[in-house]
């Protein structure tokens, strides 16, 4: 397995930024953003847009969090996943935009399990949905608003997201096979 | 995250595992203050109740549960059923299963039924014992700790054990399935438990259980015990001689009315049901602020949920091929 | 037909040639030659007389499903028995004359094994009144042992009276020792264990109160007893302290009793069902202990044979019982002969001289004795291997020991002089009837 470092501490930075003034251009002078992450790196990724936001346009947006668990629709083929708490702002979600927050876009069907969840917890406005990476390969008809980058990949190949807050260092990497590894 | 396959007793679950139920079930709990109460994650997966013995109450917890889960549910009660003609645990588990089933939550008057019908290569399906003769009740005991645990700390239960907690368990102890399941599943979780009960009712070697034992509940009541938990006490023992009559067991053993006035006003009363007003424990004690017997009934469907989550997910369980369902 | 086996080893360590005409030991020696003799070379194989079990359930008749006494005998021939005592809780139960005739007939009719009818005490195990003890002893039955096994002979004053009444016709009471009202609904010995598993206990106390006010009912009437099964430290210290006494008192163990523990219902299989049940560790040392010393005289089987339904099922609805013919020498080895207790000449006396003598059963006196019945097994116990189900040739499979690791295999068995298993297979069943 060869590993490549793809984004560095500055560039997620950098990312996130922008992704902050993307979100408020596109919802200019509203003040009922929230934005929920989706757990475990999606809900730190939303923290700190929140914090950005917060300074760029205080009172602009609030944060949560959305798990997804138990709307899976691979229970069975997965090792046995444990739910994290999801969090709702005070004020809930009916008639807001609600931005969903993940670290990496791949099959679309975190997003799809997010959206049914979401409906249980009422009815939004609109919502969006901000990446830091998106690395392609859709298997439902989903994109994202906001995208930190575009990462074409094989299939073959992982996408490695760390975050300070819980891997020590902020870094994205492409973790490669190597020729006769097993896949 | 420990892979659950079956749940069969509360002795064989370890710190860990006992943690990530009830915290599972903290996430169910939230559940139903939602706008839609209800979760889609066992669609297409049907789960079977096998009720070999009444008990009105655990049947609608699990299908409750199984419910809020988007699961299937078919009932088996063995009441004017073909088990009353002598159809074996077997034939009545492959019948059922034959009708592709994901998982069976299973009630029987045997110990161990739960346990053979896991491991005797009958049927595929994921086993939840509900209550094995006097053996064990594990999502009971569960329902109990979760309902301590919350007692304790609140809405920051999640994470924590019962490390500190003291629990005192009075009555039958000897033909509780829940004070066993109980007594398991507390003492790993870090709590003490110190169990009451006249010595015919007690167990043999209960000597080397990890509790203290005594014969007075004034004493115990005296002691202050963050839980005071009664067990029913079932009319047929006084035939058997295990104590002279009722009245004398309440005199001894009944949460009255004056017993309850000593009490602490920290300590919390749990019963897990059906209770014997006025014979284990009075109406007001029952009814009183200090009791969570309807909290441990809630509870008990978020137990239930988190337990057939935790059994109907994860590689471990392959799929049989009945179901046709979702499973990948 | 005469038959030579060539460097048998004896109980006794001596290595011999055996002459078997005309059913009984013809010539004992070295360099035996017999012209026109079936030679069974059995050198590195231990010779043992016929094994005598004095506790069998041939289940026939009544319940044949689970055993029939042509099954019964040839499970027996395979472990290397030549004689079995057929416990009487059949349907009907083994207390007229007709009964137990019946059973002796068809017995010696299929040739595998003798077999013995044991007479019930009491009219249908009810424990109620004596059943016709005088008329199936004075049968062509001959039964001299008379028990209720699997029931206990509970009434103080009906034992007493049993004990002086079947003394009347030579027999001697084989008692079920278990406490009715101490044992009602019970599923395994009673402890840590059965409080863990939720399973209603048998305690020691219900066998050991049985066993000490019987040996004092004998000590009183004078008479001759035996007691069945014996399963607790506790029972040995009784049976110990009643024989330094001179009271006329003989005890046998079953070979799981020597071997298995109580853990193992921790599965809830109910293979290991049986009663009286499996118990402690220390049990277990004090019976082979007591096996050693002579405080127990013999190892009898107690094969109850049930059919598969009868174990596919919940623990506390299966029937109690183990199989236990077929694997009888090979559990003796592990328990106590690896271990150094016995050694070969004692497991012929536990296993045939002395089942023999306390049933009364004759020719086993003498064995390897020239002109004694040719009742002989050969066994090689330097085999080993896991115990499988091919190894169990009667109707039931319900052995405890299936999957196990046991030493020793039955090569060869002589039943008054007719082979009932040569090459470690049994011979057909036309072949050994016509003797």
């Amino acid at each position: 397995m060869r590993t490549r470092t793809v984004l560095q501490q500055d560039d997620i930075q950098r990312a996130l930024t922008r992704i902050a003034h993307e979100i408020l251009e596109a919802n200019r002078g509203a003040s009922d953003l929230v934005l929920l992450g989706i757990p475990t790196r999606g809900v730190l990724l939303a923290e700190r847009l929140a914090t950005t936001l917060e300074q760029l346009e205080p009172g602009s947006a609030t944060v949560g969090a959305l798990d997804v668990t138990m709307y899976r629709d691979d229970l069975a083929a997965q090792p046995t996943r444990t739910p994290s708490p999801t969090r709702i702002p005070t004020g809930g979600i009916d008639g807001k935009t609600v931005v969903l927050v993940d670290d990496v876009l791949y099959s679309g069907r975190t997003i799809r399990a997010a959206l049914d969840a979401l409906n249980d917890h009422g009815r939004p406005r609109a919502v969006r949905l901000a990446v830091l990476v998106d690395r392609g390969h859709r298997e439902l008809p989903i994109r994202a608003d906001y995208v930190g980058k575009n990462l074409p990949t094989s299939t073959t190949e992982r996408i490695n997201v760390h975050l300070a807050e819980t891997d020590g260092d902020d870094l994205i990497a492409i973790a490669t096979p190597d020729a006769g590894d097993a896949a | 995250m420990t892979e659950l396959r079956h749940l069969l007793s509360a002795h064989d679950l370890d710190r860990g595992t006992a943690i990530a139920i009830l915290d599972i079930a903290e996430d169910m709990a939230e559940v139903a203050t939602r706008a839609v109460p209800k979760l889609p994650t066992l669609r297409g997966r049907t789960v079977a109740n096998l009720f070999f013995e009444d008990s009105t109450r655990t049947r609608l917890s699990f299908e409750s549960a199984a419910k809020k889960l988007s699961a299937d549910v078919i009932t088996f009660s063995a009441k004017g059923s073909s088990v009353s003609k002598g159809e074996s645990l077997k034939d009545t588990a492959q019948t059922i299963a034959a009708m592709g089933i994901d998982a069976v939550v299973i009630r029987h008057g045997a110990s161990g039924a739960a346990h053979t019908l896991a491991t005797s290569g009958w049927i595929d399906a994921a086993v939840v014992n509900a209550g094995d003769g006097t053996h064990e009740h594990p999502t009971q005991g569960l329902l109990d700790a979760f309902t301590m645990r919350k007692s304790r700390h609140g809405a920051a239960s999640r994470g924590k054990d019962l490390t500190g907690l003291t629990v005192t368990i009075v009555g039958d102890v000897l033909h509780s399935r829940v004070a066993r399941s109980n007594v398991w599943l507390l003492t790993t979780l870090g709590a003490r438990v110190h169990l009451v009960a006249p010595e015919t009712l007690l167990p043999t070697g209960v000597g080397s259980w990890p509790v203290t034992t005594g014969s007075s509940l004034d004493e115990a009541i005296a002691a202050k015990p963050d839980v005071l938990m009664m067990l029913r006490i079932q009319q047929e023992r006084m035939h058997a001689a295990f104590f002279p009559h009722e009245r004398e067991y309440a005199r001894q053993w009944g949460l009255d009315d004056a017993r309850f006035a000593q009490l602490s006003p920290h300590t919390i009363v749990m019963h897990p049901g059906p209770m014997n007003r006025g014979l284990e424990i009075s109406a007001a004690a029952a009814d009183s602020p200090q009791s969570r017997v309807l909290d441990q009934v809630t509870n008990g469907v978020s137990i239930r949920m988190a337990v057939l989550y935790l059994v109907l997910s994860g590689t471990s369980t392959t799929a049989p091929t009945t179901t046709g369902g979702l499973r990948a | 037909m005469t038959i030579l086996i060539q460097g048998a080893t004896l109980p006794t360590g001596e290595t011999t040639d055996l002459l078997v005409e005309g059913g009984v030991i013809a010539e004992r020696g070295t360099g035996i030659t017999s012209a026109g003799a079936q030679v069974i070379d059995a050198s590195g194989l231990q010779a043992l007389p016929g094994l005598v079990d004095l506790h069998t359930h041939l289940r026939e008749p009544g319940f044949e499903q689970s055993e029939t006494v042509l099954t019964g005998s040839r499970a027996a021939a395979a472990g290397g028995f030549t004689a079995v005592h057929a416990m009487a809780n059949t349907f009907p139960v083994g207390d007229t004359a007709g009964v137990v005739e019946q059973v002796a007939s068809l017995g010696a009719q299929h040739g595998y094994v003798t077999v013995r009818p044991i007479g019930a005490v009491t009219v249908g195990l009810a424990g109620e009144r004596l059943s016709e003890i005088g008329a199936m002893a004075q049968s062509r039955a001959q039964v001299r042992v008379f028990s209720d096994d699997g029931m206990c002979v509970h009434d103080p004053l009906l034992m007493r009276r049993a004990l002086e009444y079947v003394s009347t016709f030579g027999g001697v009471v084989a008692q079920h020792a278990q406490e009715p009202r101490l044992t009602e609904n019970a599923q395994m010995n009673e402890g840590e264990l059965s409080s863990r598993l939720g399973l209603a206990g048998w305690p020691a106390v219900a066998e050991e109160s049985i066993i000490a006010r019987d040996v004092l009912l004998a000590e009183h009437v004078g008479e001759r007893l035996h007691i069945c099964h014996l399963s607790t430290a506790g029972s040995v210290e009784v049976v110990r302290w009643a024989k330094a006494r001179g009271i006329r008192v003989t005890a046998e163990v079953t070979p799981h009793h020597l071997l298995l523990t109580e853990q193992l219902v921790e599965s809830y299989d109910p293979r290991f069902k049986v009663n009286p049940p499996l118990r402690r560790d220390e049990d277990v040392h004090a019976l082979r202990a007591a096996l050693a010393d002579g405080t127990i005289d013999i190892v009898a089987t107690d094969h109850a044979p049930h059919p598969v339904e009868s174990k596919e099922c919940a623990w506390a609805e299966a029937s109690f019982g183990m199989v236990g013919l077929e694997s009888a020498l090979s559990v003796v080895q592990e328990s106590v002969v690896d271990s150094g207790q016995l050694d070969w000449s004692d497991v012929a006396r536990v296993l045939s001289s002395a089942p023999a003598q306390i049933g009364l059963l004759e020719g086993y006196a003498a064995a390897f004795e020239v002109g004694s019945p040719a009742h002989v097994t050969l066994y090689d116990p330097s085999a080993r291997s896991d115990f499988g189900i091919e190894r169990l040739r009667g109707k039931g499979i319900n052995s405890p020991y299936l999957g196990r690791s046991l030493p020793g295999r039955v090569v060869a068995t002589l039943h008054g002089g007719v082979p009932t298993v040569l090459d470690g297979e049994l011979r057909p069943a036309e072949e050994v009837a016509r003797g």
